[in-house]
């Protein structure tokens, strides 16, 4: 038995797709934060996977893209969180519903 | 690459995946997530991306994770207990997961192709490889990429910063 591309791209699928769970599910920000990286990481592996399936660097080359913006966007998210934590003492998504209409 | 090794990353990497979704401790999610990144870490060595794997290791688990693990800290998070309530909400995001899931599966998971079918050209992934593709055809956005990076530090410590106390207390009325 032999693996196929596809094993790989099923896996991404399936990371991604528990990843969009978290988010949905999950009332606390910080869970929430971490399945978005869930989700990130899923479409790093299957830029990976077709890059190896190209037999090209491109898919690579993004994926370290994706690396630098998640890295800035868990600098600024979290810097979110801690002000609203210190603003609201809390982190449950349902409470902040200041803007809500 | 073995199919027991896919199999077992593959597992390890679910398992914890769900993990972070399940488990109530924001720091027991903080370690699954960190077993699930260190797993696809792996499969990247494995899928011949020896660089971006360890890349993986060291950007997301020694970096990134270790910036949530210090704000798990300093929050001084605790297990919270799980509401009841929105069920009605739950339900339809639940729906909505699996319309993602359908879809996703149909589309990606159809090729036939075997991973061993591909060759690859010798030091495909190496740093060399990599550093030849990211500084000669992508060396304009990886130069923005350092604007963004600064323009983010700089809106990090903007919104985490405590505002300076004597601009929260009311201007004293007393003069010399």
């Amino acid at each position: 038995m032999m693996i196929s591309y596809s094993w790989l791209m099923g896996l991404s699928a399936a990371i991604f797709t528990i990843g969009v769970a978290g988010v949905l599910l999950r009332r606390n920000i910080l869970v929430m934060f971490m399945s978005i990286e869930l989700m990130l990481n899923a479409v790093n592996l299957a830029f990976v996977t077709l890059a190896r399936r190209m037999g090209s660097m491109d898919g690579q080359v993004i994926v370290f893209f994706v690396m630098t913006v998640a890295a800035a966007e868990a600098a600024v998210g979290l810097a979110i969180i801690i002000s609203i934590f210190r603003n609201r003492e809390t982190v449950n998504a349902d409470e902040l519903n200041l803007m809500k209409w | 690459m073995p199919v027991a090794l896919f199999i077992f990353l593959a597992l390890v990497s679910i398992i914890s995946a769900l993990g972070v979704v399940v488990q109530k401790s924001p720091i027991h999610c903080l370690l699954a997530l960190i077993m699930t990144l260190v797993s696809i870490g792996a499969l990247f060595i494995a899928l011949d991306a020896v660089t971006v794997g360890f890349l993986q290791i060291i950007v997301y688990v020694g970096a990134i994770m270790v910036l949530f693990l210090f704000v798990i800290w300093l929050l001084n998070l605790q297990a919270e207990p799980v509401p009841a309530a929105h069920l009605g909400l739950k339900f339809f995001a639940t729906i909505a997961v699996a319309g993602v899931a359908a879809e996703l599966f149909a589309f990606m998971a159809r090729t036939k192709v075997a991973l061993g079918a591909v060759t690859v050209a010798a030091g495909y992934g190496s740093i060399d490889s990599l550093a030849q593709t990211l500084f000669g055809q992508y060396l304009m956005a990886f130069e923005t990429t350092s604007i963004l990076l600064l323009v983010a530090v700089i809106g990090a410590v903007a919104v985490a910063r405590r505002a300076a106390p004597e601009r929260i207390v009311a201007p004293k009325q007393e003069t010399p």
